[in-house]
């Protein structure tokens, strides 16, 4: 009998959810071998993405691994496998390292807290090629790179100021980090760069996915009078609660319109495809070098999904031509004088913030309606 | 205000209070269970799926009864009749939700329904203050409410709830007088476990209608904390459950509203409540008597009988 219980639960634990691969695609692995023989111009690459949420989310992880498969599609690219809802911190250190030592030779971790255990495997792997998204530790062969979302967010802030009647937007926002605080800056100033009447109210969830938590933050900011939503979580569900109450909706990370058919006006989302093919060509050709890609609009790296029917022709016309204006390199969106929502001037007349300072913001703009949790 | 509040309150609290009550049950008759989160998991996306395949709300619900049944009588199996460690088998349990409901459930990714609405019951909707708030909520809440006093009903006014309140506190003497402790106990996890599914399907079909992985995000883990918490009183649960899912929902809206009250703080009070709930609990010990079944986590065995 006891035997028979140990064999349950060892059988249980191997449907264990975490670090589920794909069987078939290391299957691929000794094929890759042989290859590089009869190729010599060029490195082939194998590559592996380190993923913090499961490829199902709909969000982060999905759109990352729309950009893997991309990349897989290059003819010198012979294997690319992923290992997803990988915890942050010792056991990512242990998954990083077990990838190096199966002979991967470009290894991408797709989170923050990816960023030490990365430096920390790059230091025993000198050839292996790493590239840590969102991050601002490198070393000679780890790379970083992230968008400059802010861009489609400022473009999302116009939609939303010209949709808006009631001149109240929802804002619900994840942790109290640079990331998203930049985006609520951005989306307010866009807002208000249309329509200075209107407030953004914001309410943290504390949360990265808890689509419960997070659509009852929605539900608060509707109480409130918003008449457009917005978030930045990787759950429709502030945007389904947005469009059961006759309310608008702005998504993130990517085209949901099909979801929230009634209320979907658009979404600053991730193209992480094109980027992925441009550091698997570098490698392959070995021009590759460290370095700190932070790319926006010009790159195609980050989008606005396109407007739905609900966003007038007009509004169409000046977000597009918005568009265009940062896509051809003129980002002016945090150029002063812009004051903070205690009236303080944080960025003074004919002064940009730099990028440095982009990345470490800790201050809401006027017109945000909240403050920073301590 | 208040009705706005205590109609969130409730809504947030409701998949707690269906998952505790089912946690209850099982342990009333013994078993410890702590794989809620799994079955809520289980019970989420079957209730999902069957509700989108079929077009139906109400084949969700029942297809997340039985299937986080059959999930639960996995533990039962194990825990009644192999006499098997019940935390290691629970926290497989949890495993084992997550990763087939993972596995299975990446096509339902992105589908939407139209999800249960609300339901407004006549005269008592009128009600000022909590009418709207208590009796105008979907038809799962309205179950939700019935089910907390038919448990207490059941527990505490039926020979059958007796009997399984008896398997749990004692399983040696139950055997004696003639109760199939084996039967009682398989029941009671069938049936909680069948309870913490529509919990699951709660979330699934009616507070937020569509499918993600572990979009419980932790609830289970609260419902299991939530039986200590209620002392093994389902209309104590039903209190829990909307602390739990009321100070949250005022939470978010003080922030909405422009207070600067600390969320932090305002997060804390649960579980603060949680350890002056033990601390009582404790003190009650010391006096001789206690809620939890004395028989809780420990297999029962005829030949080991003393």
């Amino acid at each position: 009998m006891k035997k028979l219980l140990l064999l349950a639960v060892l059988a249980s634990f191997l449907v264990l959810p975490g670090c589920s691969k794909k069987k078939e695609e290391e299957a691929k692995a000794p094929e890759a071998k042989s290859a590089e023989a009869a190729l010599p111009a060029g490195k082939d690459i194998r590559a592996a993405f380190v993923y913090v949420g499961p490829v199902g989310d709909g969000g982060w992880t999905f759109a990352h691994d729309l950009g893997r498969q991309m990349m897989a599609k290059l003819p010198y690219v012979k294997d690319v496998t992923f290992i997803e809802s990988v915890p942050e911190g010792a056991e990512s250190t242990r998954i990083i390292t077990s990838l190096a030592q199966k002979g991967y030779n470009l290894i991408f971790t797709t989170s923050f807290g990816y960023m030490d255990p990365t430096i920390e495997v790059a230091a025993k792997f000198p050839d292996v090629v790493f590239m840590h998204c969102s991050g601002y530790k490198s070393a000679e062969n780890v790379g970083t790179y992230f968008g400059r979302i802010y861009q489609p967010r400022y473009l999302a802030g116009m939609v939303a100021g010209k949709m808006t009647k009631s001149n109240i937007i929802g804002y619900v926002a994840a942790f109290p980090i640079p990331e998203v605080i930049r985006g609520i800056n951005a989306f307010t100033l866009g807002v208000r760069s249309v329509n200075p009447k209107a407030v953004v109210k914001v309410v943290w969830t504390q949360t990265w996915f808890d689509p419960g938590k997070e659509r009852d933050a929605a539900e608060s900011l509707l109480d409130v009078k918003a008449d457009v939503i917005t978030m930045h979580q990787d759950t429709p569900a502030p945007l389904q609660a947005a469009e059961k109450r006759g309310a608008f909706a702005i998504g993130y990370n990517s085209d949901m319109a099909s979801q929230i058919p009634g209320a979907w006006l658009t979404a600053p989302v991730w193209n992480w495809g094109t980027l992925y093919e441009e550091i698997a060509k570098e490698v392959h050709e070995g021009t590759w070098k460290s370095s700190k890609i932070w790319y926006g609009l010009e790159h195609n790296l980050v989008d606005l999904a396109p407007m739905s029917k609900l966003v007038p022709a007009d509004v169409q016309e000046i977000v597009n031509a918005k568009k265009a204006e940062l896509a051809s390199g003129k980002d002016e969106i945090f150029m002063g004088p812009i004051k903070d929502n205690t009236g303080k001037v944080v960025v003074e007349a004919g002064k940009t913030l730099t990028d440095d300072e982009k990345l470490s913001m800790n201050f809401l703009v006027e017109g945000v309606q909240g403050t920073i949790p301590k | 205000m208040i009705e706005i509040l205590l109609f969130a309150t409730i809504k947030a609290g409701t998949p707690l209070l269906f998952a505790t009550l089912g946690a209850i049950l099982m342990e009333r008759s013994g078993v410890i269970n702590l794989g809620v989160e799994g079955l809520m998991l289980v019970g989420a996306l079957t209730g999902f799926a069957a509700a989108h395949t079929a077009d139906s709300l109400f084949i969700g619900v029942i297809a997340a009864f039985f299937a986080a049944m059959a999930a639960g009588a996995i533990h039962g199996f194990i825990c009644v009749y192999l006499r098997g460690n019940q935390i290691v088998s629970g926290l497989s349990l949890t495993m084992f939700g997550i990763g087939i409901t993972s596995l299975f459930g990446r096509s339902f990714v992105g589908l939407t329904i139209a999800g249960f609405s609300k339901v407004e019951i006549p005269v008592l909707s009128k009600i000022p203050y909590i009418g709207q708030a208590i009796f105008n909520q979907d038809v799962l809440v309205y179950f939700s409410i019935i089910l907390v006093a038919a448990m207490h009903i059941f527990l505490y006014r039926t020979k059958t709830g007796l009997y399984l309140r008896s398997v749990g506190e004692n399983p040696g003497a139950a055997d004696t007088s003639g109760i199939n402790v084996g039967l009682y106990r398989m029941s009671a996890v069938l049936v909680g476990s069948g309870l913490a599914g529509i919990g699951g399907a709660y979330l699934s079909l009616a507070y937020t209608p569509f499918w993600v992985e572990n979009m419980t995000a932790g609830r289970g883990w609260i419902a299991v904390a939530l039986v200590i918490f209620a002392q093994w009183n389902s209309t104590r649960a039903m209190a829990g459950a909307y602390l739990f899912g009321g100070i949250n929902a005022v939470q978010l809206r003080m922030q909405a509203m422009g207070t600067s009250l600390s969320p932090h703080l305002l997060m804390m009070l649960p579980y603060l409540f949680t350890i002056a709930v033990l601390v009582m609990a404790t003190l009650r010990l010391e006096k001789g008597s206690t809620p939890e079944p004395e028989a809780l986590g420990t297999a029962y065995d005829r030949e080991d009988r003393k």
